[in-house]
Protein backbone atom coordinates (compact mmCIF):
# COMPACT_ATOMS: atom_id res chain seq x y z
CA UNK A 1 0.00 0.00 0.00
CA UNK A 2 1.39 3.36 -1.13
CA UNK A 3 0.76 6.30 0.75
CA UNK A 4 0.93 9.73 -1.42
CA UNK A 5 0.93 12.96 0.89
CA UNK A 6 -2.50 13.83 -0.49
CA UNK A 7 -3.64 11.89 2.48
CA UNK A 8 -3.22 12.59 6.35
CA UNK A 9 0.05 11.51 7.24
CA UNK A 10 -1.40 10.41 10.34
CA UNK A 11 -4.61 8.87 10.49
CA UNK A 12 -5.78 8.27 14.36
CA UNK A 13 -8.88 5.94 14.55
CA UNK A 14 -11.50 5.31 17.54
CA UNK A 15 -8.51 4.17 19.42
CA UNK A 16 -8.65 2.78 22.25
CA UNK A 17 -6.12 2.08 25.37
CA UNK A 18 -6.51 0.80 28.72
CA UNK A 19 -4.18 0.01 31.54
CA UNK A 20 -5.76 -2.86 33.39
CA UNK A 21 -9.57 -1.96 34.15
CA UNK A 22 -8.78 2.04 33.27
CA UNK A 23 -9.88 3.50 29.69
CA UNK A 24 -7.14 5.76 29.63
CA UNK A 25 -7.92 6.41 25.56
CA UNK A 26 -11.89 6.43 24.57
CA UNK A 27 -12.06 6.21 21.20
CA UNK A 28 -9.41 9.56 19.67
CA UNK A 29 -9.71 10.41 15.67
CA UNK A 30 -8.05 12.58 14.32
CA UNK A 31 -5.78 13.49 11.35
CA UNK A 32 -3.06 15.04 10.71
CA UNK A 33 -1.58 16.00 7.08
CA UNK A 34 2.24 16.37 5.82
CA UNK A 35 3.12 19.85 6.94
CA UNK A 36 0.52 20.21 9.86
CA UNK A 37 1.24 21.78 13.12
CA UNK A 38 -1.16 19.76 15.42
CA UNK A 39 -1.50 21.03 19.08
CA UNK A 40 -3.14 18.36 21.94
CA UNK A 41 -4.00 20.60 25.18
CA UNK A 42 -6.27 18.97 28.18
CA UNK A 43 -5.60 18.76 31.93
CA UNK A 44 -3.50 16.19 33.32
CA UNK A 45 -4.31 12.84 33.35
CA UNK A 46 -6.06 13.30 30.74
CA UNK A 47 -4.14 10.56 28.37
CA UNK A 48 -2.37 13.07 26.27
CA UNK A 49 0.90 11.07 26.66
CA UNK A 50 -0.70 8.05 25.95
CA UNK A 51 -2.14 8.80 22.72
CA UNK A 52 1.16 10.34 21.41
CA UNK A 53 3.52 7.06 22.53
CA UNK A 54 0.71 4.80 20.63
CA UNK A 55 1.52 6.35 17.74
CA UNK A 56 5.18 5.62 17.85
CA UNK A 57 4.30 1.99 19.51
CA UNK A 58 5.82 2.48 22.59
CA UNK A 59 2.43 1.86 23.85
CA UNK A 60 0.31 -0.82 21.89
CA UNK A 61 -3.61 0.02 21.69
CA UNK A 62 -6.58 -2.14 22.29
CA UNK A 63 -8.95 -1.20 19.39
CA UNK A 64 -8.82 1.50 16.70
CA UNK A 65 -6.24 1.78 13.86
CA UNK A 66 -3.42 4.67 13.84
CA UNK A 67 -1.96 4.97 10.06
CA UNK A 68 1.21 6.40 9.96
CA UNK A 69 1.91 7.04 5.81
CA UNK A 70 -0.19 4.34 5.32
CA UNK A 71 1.52 1.78 7.63
CA UNK A 72 -1.14 0.67 10.26
CA UNK A 73 0.53 0.79 13.33
CA UNK A 74 -1.48 -1.43 15.54
CA UNK A 75 -0.99 -4.79 13.53
CA UNK A 76 1.49 -7.25 15.31
CA UNK A 77 3.22 -7.46 12.69
CA UNK A 78 4.19 -4.35 12.60
CA UNK A 79 7.87 -3.09 11.75
CA UNK A 80 8.80 -1.44 14.59
CA UNK A 81 11.92 0.08 13.00
CA UNK A 82 10.22 1.04 9.94
CA UNK A 83 7.99 2.89 12.01
CA UNK A 84 10.42 4.74 14.06
CA UNK A 85 12.53 6.02 11.50
CA UNK A 86 9.36 7.89 10.41
CA UNK A 87 8.11 9.20 13.63
CA UNK A 88 10.62 11.01 16.15
CA UNK A 89 10.04 11.80 19.52
CA UNK A 90 11.03 13.97 22.09
CA UNK A 91 10.19 13.30 26.11
CA UNK A 92 9.59 15.83 28.81
CA UNK A 93 12.51 14.03 30.78
CA UNK A 94 14.90 15.00 27.75
CA UNK A 95 15.95 11.08 28.34
CA UNK A 96 20.05 11.15 26.84
CA UNK A 97 22.12 9.09 27.16
CA UNK A 98 24.03 10.63 30.27
CA UNK A 99 26.98 8.26 29.08
CA UNK A 100 27.02 10.41 25.85
CA UNK A 101 28.39 13.92 24.39
CA UNK A 102 25.75 16.08 22.97
CA UNK A 103 27.39 15.26 19.77
CA UNK A 104 27.65 11.30 20.45
CA UNK A 105 24.22 11.22 21.27
CA UNK A 106 22.77 13.10 17.99
CA UNK A 107 25.21 10.52 16.33
CA UNK A 108 24.26 7.20 17.99
CA UNK A 109 21.29 5.78 15.90
CA UNK A 110 21.91 6.79 12.70
CA UNK A 111 25.29 4.85 12.96
CA UNK A 112 23.91 1.96 14.71
CA UNK A 113 20.42 2.13 13.84
CA UNK A 114 20.54 3.15 9.68
CA UNK A 115 23.89 2.10 9.66
CA UNK A 116 24.95 5.31 8.23
CA UNK A 117 28.61 6.51 7.36
CA UNK A 118 30.17 7.75 10.78
CA UNK A 119 31.91 10.74 8.69
CA UNK A 120 28.34 12.07 7.05
CA UNK A 121 26.37 11.33 10.41
CA UNK A 122 28.82 13.84 12.06
CA UNK A 123 28.94 16.41 9.21
CA UNK A 124 24.97 15.68 10.08
CA UNK A 125 25.25 15.89 13.73
CA UNK A 126 27.27 18.81 13.72
CA UNK A 127 24.97 21.04 11.66
CA UNK A 128 22.11 20.06 13.90
CA UNK A 129 23.66 21.10 16.79
CA UNK A 130 24.42 24.26 15.36
CA UNK A 131 21.20 24.72 14.53
CA UNK A 132 19.62 23.85 17.50
CA UNK A 133 22.20 26.62 18.58
CA UNK A 134 24.47 24.61 20.80
CA UNK A 135 27.83 25.35 18.98
CA UNK A 136 30.85 24.63 21.39
CA UNK A 137 28.76 22.32 23.02
CA UNK A 138 29.33 19.25 20.89
CA UNK A 139 31.58 17.60 23.74
CA UNK A 140 29.81 18.08 26.85
CA UNK A 141 27.94 15.37 28.75
CA UNK A 142 24.27 15.83 29.46
CA UNK A 143 25.08 16.03 32.88
CA UNK A 144 27.24 19.26 32.09
CA UNK A 145 23.92 21.10 30.32
CA UNK A 146 21.06 22.81 31.36
CA UNK A 147 17.36 21.63 30.98
CA UNK A 148 17.03 23.66 28.17
CA UNK A 149 20.02 22.85 26.28
CA UNK A 150 19.78 18.91 26.73
CA UNK A 151 16.33 19.07 25.41
CA UNK A 152 17.63 20.50 22.20
CA UNK A 153 20.36 18.45 22.19
CA UNK A 154 16.98 15.45 22.27
CA UNK A 155 15.57 17.09 19.58
CA UNK A 156 18.96 17.41 17.15
CA UNK A 157 19.38 13.43 18.46
CA UNK A 158 15.41 12.89 16.85
CA UNK A 159 16.79 15.02 13.85
CA UNK A 160 19.06 12.90 13.28
CA UNK A 161 16.85 10.17 12.12
CA UNK A 162 15.57 12.47 9.42
CA UNK A 163 12.20 11.92 10.69
CA UNK A 164 8.91 12.79 8.60
CA UNK A 165 6.74 13.94 12.00
CA UNK A 166 7.91 14.75 15.76
CA UNK A 167 6.10 14.06 18.56
CA UNK A 168 6.78 16.32 21.51
CA UNK A 169 5.38 16.01 24.63
CA UNK A 170 5.35 18.71 27.07
CA UNK A 171 9.12 19.13 26.11
CA UNK A 172 9.12 22.59 28.42
CA UNK A 173 7.05 21.45 31.63
CA UNK A 174 10.18 20.46 33.31
CA UNK A 175 12.63 23.14 32.51
CA UNK A 176 13.50 26.69 33.86
CA UNK A 177 11.23 29.23 32.97
CA UNK A 178 14.23 31.18 31.45
CA UNK A 179 15.37 28.26 29.63
CA UNK A 180 11.74 27.43 27.96
CA UNK A 181 12.44 30.38 25.27
CA UNK A 182 15.43 28.47 23.53
CA UNK A 183 13.27 25.22 22.98
CA UNK A 184 10.37 26.63 21.68
CA UNK A 185 12.24 28.75 19.54
CA UNK A 186 14.08 25.34 18.14
CA UNK A 187 10.22 23.89 17.46
CA UNK A 188 9.00 27.00 16.44
CA UNK A 189 12.22 26.82 13.52
CA UNK A 190 11.54 23.33 12.80
CA UNK A 191 7.21 24.12 12.19
CA UNK A 192 8.32 26.70 9.85
CA UNK A 193 10.53 24.73 7.81
CA UNK A 194 7.65 22.52 7.22
CA UNK A 195 8.32 19.53 9.77
CA UNK A 196 4.59 17.70 10.47
CA UNK A 197 4.78 18.10 14.16
CA UNK A 198 1.91 17.02 17.25
CA UNK A 199 2.85 18.65 20.33
CA UNK A 200 1.00 18.22 23.83
CA UNK A 201 1.98 21.30 25.68
CA UNK A 202 0.26 23.89 27.85
CA UNK A 203 2.17 26.70 26.68
CA UNK A 204 -1.04 28.51 25.21
CA UNK A 205 0.26 31.32 23.83
CA UNK A 206 2.93 28.96 21.71
CA UNK A 207 0.65 26.87 20.63
CA UNK A 208 -1.53 29.49 19.25
CA UNK A 209 1.38 30.76 17.11
CA UNK A 210 2.26 27.94 15.84
CA UNK A 211 -0.45 25.49 15.84
CA UNK A 212 -2.76 25.15 12.91
CA UNK A 213 -4.91 22.76 14.85
CA UNK A 214 -5.52 22.46 18.71
CA UNK A 215 -7.32 19.85 20.19
CA UNK A 216 -8.57 19.53 23.39
CA UNK A 217 -8.70 16.47 25.38
CA UNK A 218 -10.43 15.55 28.52
CA UNK A 219 -10.71 11.90 30.36
CA UNK A 220 -9.27 10.04 27.04
CA UNK A 221 -11.73 12.15 24.62
CA UNK A 222 -11.04 15.01 22.33
CA UNK A 223 -13.78 17.33 23.55
CA UNK A 224 -12.90 19.89 21.02
CA UNK A 225 -10.66 21.61 18.12
CA UNK A 226 -10.23 24.05 16.00
CA UNK A 227 -7.99 26.57 14.35
CA UNK A 228 -6.34 28.20 17.33
CA UNK A 229 -8.40 31.54 16.77
CA UNK A 230 -11.21 29.65 16.65
CA UNK A 231 -10.05 27.39 19.83
CA UNK A 232 -8.64 30.52 21.96
CA UNK A 233 -11.56 32.81 21.42
CA UNK A 234 -14.95 30.83 20.49
CA UNK A 235 -14.88 27.55 22.53
CA UNK A 236 -17.97 26.33 22.68
CA UNK A 237 -17.75 22.96 24.95
CA UNK A 238 -17.68 24.07 29.04
CA UNK A 239 -14.84 21.68 29.76
CA UNK A 240 -13.06 23.41 27.24
CA UNK A 241 -14.01 26.86 28.48
CA UNK A 242 -12.86 25.94 31.94
CA UNK A 243 -9.65 24.89 30.99
CA UNK A 244 -8.32 27.48 29.15
CA UNK A 245 -9.58 29.99 31.75
CA UNK A 246 -7.93 28.28 34.59
CA UNK A 247 -4.66 28.63 32.19
CA UNK A 248 -5.04 31.99 30.58
CA UNK B 1 71.81 -12.78 39.22
CA UNK B 2 73.77 -15.61 39.95
CA UNK B 3 75.30 -13.79 43.13
CA UNK B 4 71.66 -13.17 44.16
CA UNK B 5 70.51 -16.76 44.04
CA UNK B 6 73.80 -17.15 46.15
CA UNK B 7 73.16 -14.39 48.54
CA UNK B 8 70.03 -16.44 49.08
CA UNK B 9 71.43 -20.01 49.43
CA UNK B 10 73.56 -17.66 52.07
CA UNK B 11 70.71 -16.59 53.88
CA UNK B 12 69.05 -19.92 54.39
CA UNK B 13 72.31 -21.08 55.88
CA UNK B 14 73.06 -18.30 57.78
CA UNK B 15 69.48 -18.17 59.19
CA UNK B 16 67.42 -20.89 58.26
CA UNK B 17 64.96 -19.51 56.57
CA UNK B 18 64.98 -21.30 53.10
CA UNK B 19 63.44 -19.99 49.96
CA UNK B 20 64.47 -22.35 47.48
CA UNK B 21 61.83 -21.22 45.08
CA UNK B 22 64.52 -18.23 44.42
CA UNK B 23 67.78 -20.24 44.75
CA UNK B 24 67.12 -23.33 43.43
CA UNK B 25 66.64 -23.73 39.80
CA UNK B 26 64.14 -26.90 39.65
CA UNK B 27 62.26 -24.89 41.91
CA UNK B 28 62.08 -21.64 40.54
CA UNK B 29 61.00 -22.74 37.48
CA UNK B 30 57.92 -24.81 39.14
CA UNK B 31 57.20 -21.46 40.92
CA UNK B 32 57.33 -19.42 37.67
CA UNK B 33 55.43 -21.86 36.11
CA UNK B 34 52.69 -21.79 39.02
CA UNK B 35 52.59 -18.47 39.11
CA UNK B 36 52.08 -18.01 35.68
CA UNK B 37 49.54 -20.99 35.75
CA UNK B 38 47.53 -18.77 38.66
CA UNK B 39 47.64 -16.16 36.51
CA UNK B 40 46.06 -17.46 33.48
CA UNK B 41 43.36 -19.34 35.49
CA UNK B 42 42.55 -16.04 36.88
CA UNK B 43 42.37 -13.64 33.59
CA UNK B 44 40.44 -16.16 32.03
CA UNK B 45 38.13 -17.33 34.75
CA UNK B 46 37.58 -13.40 34.91
CA UNK B 47 37.30 -12.76 31.49
CA UNK B 48 34.65 -15.93 30.89
CA UNK B 49 32.94 -15.15 34.50
CA UNK B 50 32.10 -11.42 33.10
CA UNK B 51 30.50 -12.38 29.69
CA UNK B 52 28.81 -15.05 31.63
CA UNK B 53 27.80 -11.82 33.62
CA UNK B 54 27.00 -9.74 30.86
CA UNK B 55 25.07 -12.69 28.70
CA UNK B 56 23.00 -14.00 31.82
CA UNK B 57 21.90 -10.82 32.99
CA UNK B 58 20.46 -10.29 29.19
CA UNK B 59 18.81 -13.53 29.26
CA UNK B 60 17.21 -12.75 32.58
CA UNK B 61 15.78 -9.94 30.92
CA UNK B 62 13.76 -12.31 28.10
CA UNK B 63 10.21 -12.47 27.18
CA UNK B 64 10.51 -15.91 27.60
CA UNK B 65 9.36 -17.38 31.21
CA UNK B 66 11.66 -20.55 30.40
CA UNK B 67 14.60 -18.63 29.48
CA UNK B 68 14.25 -16.74 33.04
CA UNK B 69 13.63 -19.97 34.70
CA UNK B 70 16.96 -21.62 33.69
CA UNK B 71 19.26 -18.43 34.00
CA UNK B 72 17.80 -18.21 37.89
CA UNK B 73 18.36 -21.65 38.43
CA UNK B 74 21.90 -21.73 37.14
CA UNK B 75 22.52 -18.49 39.97
CA UNK B 76 20.39 -20.65 42.49
CA UNK B 77 22.73 -23.47 42.24
CA UNK B 78 25.83 -22.05 42.35
CA UNK B 79 25.03 -19.63 44.68
CA UNK B 80 24.15 -22.00 47.35
CA UNK B 81 26.57 -24.52 46.69
CA UNK B 82 30.43 -24.94 47.95
CA UNK B 83 32.59 -23.93 44.78
CA UNK B 84 35.13 -26.96 45.87
CA UNK B 85 32.01 -28.94 45.17
CA UNK B 86 31.14 -27.71 42.16
CA UNK B 87 34.78 -28.14 41.08
CA UNK B 88 34.60 -31.75 42.17
CA UNK B 89 31.55 -32.21 40.57
CA UNK B 90 32.76 -31.00 37.23
CA UNK B 91 36.26 -32.87 37.32
CA UNK B 92 35.12 -36.07 38.90
CA UNK B 93 31.08 -36.47 37.77
CA UNK B 94 31.43 -34.78 34.58
CA UNK B 95 34.73 -35.39 33.44
CA UNK B 96 34.55 -38.80 33.86
CA UNK B 97 31.77 -39.09 31.91
CA UNK B 98 33.42 -37.70 28.77
CA UNK B 99 34.74 -40.43 26.58
CA UNK B 100 38.51 -40.16 26.69
CA UNK B 101 40.70 -39.07 24.05
CA UNK B 102 43.53 -40.61 21.72
CA UNK B 103 47.19 -38.64 22.80
CA UNK B 104 49.58 -38.21 20.08
CA UNK B 105 51.48 -40.91 21.43
CA UNK B 106 48.57 -43.51 21.40
CA UNK B 107 47.34 -43.34 24.78
CA UNK B 108 44.31 -42.64 26.25
CA UNK B 109 43.60 -39.03 27.98
CA UNK B 110 40.82 -37.15 29.70
CA UNK B 111 39.13 -34.94 27.10
CA UNK B 112 39.60 -31.67 29.03
CA UNK B 113 42.58 -30.97 31.68
CA UNK B 114 41.89 -30.07 34.78
CA UNK B 115 43.21 -26.51 34.21
CA UNK B 116 40.04 -26.38 31.75
CA UNK B 117 37.63 -28.34 34.11
CA UNK B 118 38.76 -25.39 36.63
CA UNK B 119 38.26 -22.47 34.56
CA UNK B 120 34.87 -24.20 33.39
CA UNK B 121 33.56 -24.17 36.80
CA UNK B 122 34.83 -21.00 38.40
CA UNK B 123 33.95 -19.17 35.85
CA UNK B 124 30.82 -20.74 36.22
CA UNK B 125 30.71 -20.10 40.07
CA UNK B 126 31.53 -16.02 39.29
CA UNK B 127 29.41 -15.91 36.48
CA UNK B 128 26.66 -16.65 38.70
CA UNK B 129 27.51 -13.62 41.06
CA UNK B 130 28.66 -11.57 38.33
CA UNK B 131 24.40 -12.19 36.57
CA UNK B 132 23.24 -10.63 39.83
CA UNK B 133 25.43 -8.42 40.22
CA UNK B 134 24.63 -7.15 36.25
CA UNK B 135 21.00 -7.24 36.70
CA UNK B 136 20.50 -5.19 39.53
CA UNK B 137 22.74 -2.54 37.92
CA UNK B 138 20.56 -3.02 34.52
CA UNK B 139 17.62 -2.61 37.46
CA UNK B 140 19.04 1.08 38.02
CA UNK B 141 18.83 2.51 34.69
CA UNK B 142 15.80 4.44 34.15
CA UNK B 143 12.99 2.93 31.86
CA UNK B 144 12.75 6.40 29.93
CA UNK B 145 16.14 6.02 29.17
CA UNK B 146 15.54 3.26 27.44
CA UNK B 147 12.27 4.32 25.96
CA UNK B 148 14.36 7.23 24.47
CA UNK B 149 16.41 4.49 22.32
CA UNK B 150 13.69 1.87 21.67
CA UNK B 151 12.14 5.43 19.98
CA UNK B 152 15.06 6.27 18.01
CA UNK B 153 14.39 2.65 16.56
CA UNK B 154 17.17 0.70 18.80
CA UNK B 155 16.59 -3.05 18.67
CA UNK B 156 16.55 -4.89 22.21
CA UNK B 157 20.24 -6.00 21.76
CA UNK B 158 21.39 -2.61 20.75
CA UNK B 159 19.85 -1.02 23.61
CA UNK B 160 21.44 -3.50 25.84
CA UNK B 161 25.04 -3.44 24.13
CA UNK B 162 25.09 0.70 23.72
CA UNK B 163 22.80 1.82 26.69
CA UNK B 164 21.66 0.16 29.58
CA UNK B 165 25.32 -2.05 30.09
CA UNK B 166 27.23 0.56 30.20
CA UNK B 167 25.21 2.64 32.58
CA UNK B 168 24.96 -0.46 34.30
CA UNK B 169 28.69 -1.11 34.31
CA UNK B 170 29.13 2.43 36.14
CA UNK B 171 26.76 1.48 38.78
CA UNK B 172 28.01 -2.04 39.41
CA UNK B 173 31.83 -1.63 39.21
CA UNK B 174 32.75 -1.93 43.33
CA UNK B 175 30.20 -4.87 43.65
CA UNK B 176 32.19 -6.21 40.45
CA UNK B 177 35.33 -5.37 41.97
CA UNK B 178 34.55 -7.37 44.93
CA UNK B 179 33.62 -10.72 43.35
CA UNK B 180 36.67 -10.42 41.18
CA UNK B 181 38.39 -10.28 44.10
CA UNK B 182 36.78 -13.24 45.74
CA UNK B 183 37.45 -15.02 42.29
CA UNK B 184 40.98 -14.47 42.03
CA UNK B 185 41.16 -16.06 45.67
CA UNK B 186 39.43 -18.87 44.94
CA UNK B 187 41.64 -19.72 41.72
CA UNK B 188 43.11 -21.76 44.84
CA UNK B 189 40.76 -24.49 44.87
CA UNK B 190 42.25 -25.45 41.49
CA UNK B 191 44.41 -27.28 43.96
CA UNK B 192 42.05 -29.86 44.67
CA UNK B 193 41.90 -31.29 40.81
CA UNK B 194 45.85 -30.92 40.36
CA UNK B 195 46.18 -28.28 38.50
CA UNK B 196 49.36 -26.84 39.15
CA UNK B 197 49.29 -23.19 39.78
CA UNK B 198 50.68 -21.55 42.73
CA UNK B 199 49.05 -23.10 46.38
CA UNK B 200 49.61 -26.59 44.24
CA UNK B 201 53.46 -25.46 43.37
CA UNK B 202 54.37 -24.16 46.79
CA UNK B 203 52.44 -27.61 48.67
CA UNK B 204 55.15 -29.43 46.31
CA UNK B 205 58.04 -27.25 47.38
CA UNK B 206 57.51 -27.44 51.07
CA UNK B 207 57.03 -31.15 51.28
CA UNK B 208 60.61 -31.40 49.20
CA UNK B 209 62.17 -28.63 51.37
CA UNK B 210 60.13 -28.91 54.95
CA UNK B 211 60.01 -24.69 54.62
CA UNK B 212 55.33 -24.69 55.11
CA UNK B 213 56.33 -21.74 56.91
CA UNK B 214 57.94 -19.69 54.23
CA UNK B 215 56.24 -21.20 51.65
CA UNK B 216 52.75 -19.96 53.46
CA UNK B 217 54.17 -16.24 53.93
CA UNK B 218 55.18 -16.47 50.51
CA UNK B 219 52.05 -17.20 49.09
CA UNK B 220 50.48 -14.48 51.21
CA UNK B 221 52.36 -11.77 49.88
CA UNK B 222 52.14 -13.36 46.47
CA UNK B 223 48.04 -13.13 46.54
CA UNK B 224 48.32 -9.89 48.11
CA UNK B 225 50.06 -8.60 45.94
CA UNK B 226 48.23 -10.33 42.74
CA UNK B 227 44.93 -9.30 44.36
CA UNK B 228 46.43 -5.38 44.93
CA UNK B 229 46.76 -5.54 41.21
CA UNK B 230 43.81 -6.57 40.15
CA UNK B 231 42.22 -3.56 42.42
CA UNK B 232 44.52 -1.21 41.08
CA UNK B 233 43.47 -2.08 37.89
CA UNK B 234 39.59 -2.09 38.32
CA UNK B 235 40.34 1.41 39.91
CA UNK B 236 41.32 2.61 36.98
CA UNK B 237 39.16 1.42 35.02
CA UNK B 238 36.22 3.20 37.64
CA UNK B 239 38.14 6.57 36.78
CA UNK B 240 38.35 6.34 33.13
CA UNK B 241 34.71 5.25 32.77
CA UNK B 242 33.36 8.50 35.14
CA UNK B 243 31.31 10.76 33.07
CA UNK B 244 30.91 14.51 34.25
CA UNK B 245 28.00 15.57 35.51
CA UNK B 246 26.49 11.99 36.05
CA UNK B 247 26.49 9.39 38.94
CA UNK B 248 28.03 10.95 42.13
N1 LIG C 1 2.05 2.50 32.03
C1 LIG C 1 0.95 2.85 32.70
N2 LIG C 1 0.35 1.98 33.53
C2 LIG C 1 -0.77 2.32 34.19
N3 LIG C 1 -1.39 3.51 34.09
C3 LIG C 1 -0.83 4.43 33.28
C4 LIG C 1 0.36 4.15 32.55
N4 LIG C 1 0.67 5.25 31.81
C5 LIG C 1 -0.28 6.16 32.09
N5 LIG C 1 -1.19 5.69 32.97
C6 LIG C 1 -2.37 6.39 33.46
O1 LIG C 1 -3.08 6.85 32.35
C7 LIG C 1 -3.63 8.12 32.60
C8 LIG C 1 -3.25 9.08 31.50
O2 LIG C 1 -1.88 9.29 31.56
P1 LIG C 1 -1.11 10.23 30.55
O3 LIG C 1 -1.35 9.74 29.17
O4 LIG C 1 0.28 10.31 31.01
O5 LIG C 1 -1.86 11.63 30.75
P2 LIG C 1 -1.37 13.09 30.43
O6 LIG C 1 -0.14 13.00 29.59
O7 LIG C 1 -2.51 13.70 29.71
O8 LIG C 1 -1.11 13.75 31.73
C9 LIG C 1 -3.14 8.56 33.97
O9 LIG C 1 -4.17 8.36 34.89
C10 LIG C 1 -2.00 7.62 34.24
O10 LIG C 1 -1.89 7.35 35.62
MG1 LIG D 1 1.83 13.61 29.97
Amino acid sequence: MSWSDKEPMISVRNVHKSFGDFEVLKGVSFDVMKGEVICIIGPSGSGKSTLIRCINALNDINEGSILVEGQEVNDPKLNKLELRKKVGMVFQQYNLFPHKTALENVMMAPIRVLKEDKKEVEARARALIKKVRLEGKENAYPGELSGGQQQRVAIARSLAMKPDVMLFDEVTAALDPETVGEVLITIKELAEEGMTCILVTHEMGFAREVADQVYFTDKGLIVEHGAPETFFENAKDPRTKQFLSQIL
Amino acid sequence: MDDLYEWFRDFYHTTGINLPFIYDSYDRDRMIDGFLTTVELSVICLFLSVVIGIIGAWLQGSAFTWTRRIVSGYIQLFRNTPPLVQLYFFYFAIGSALPRVETEWGGQAPMLSSFAWAVISLSFFAGAFNVEIFRSGIESVPKSTVEAAESLGFSRLQIYWDVTLPLALRVVLPSLNNNLVNLVKTTTLAYAIAVPEMLYVSAQIWSDNVNVPEMMIFLLIAYFVLVGILVWGMNRWERALKIPGFGS
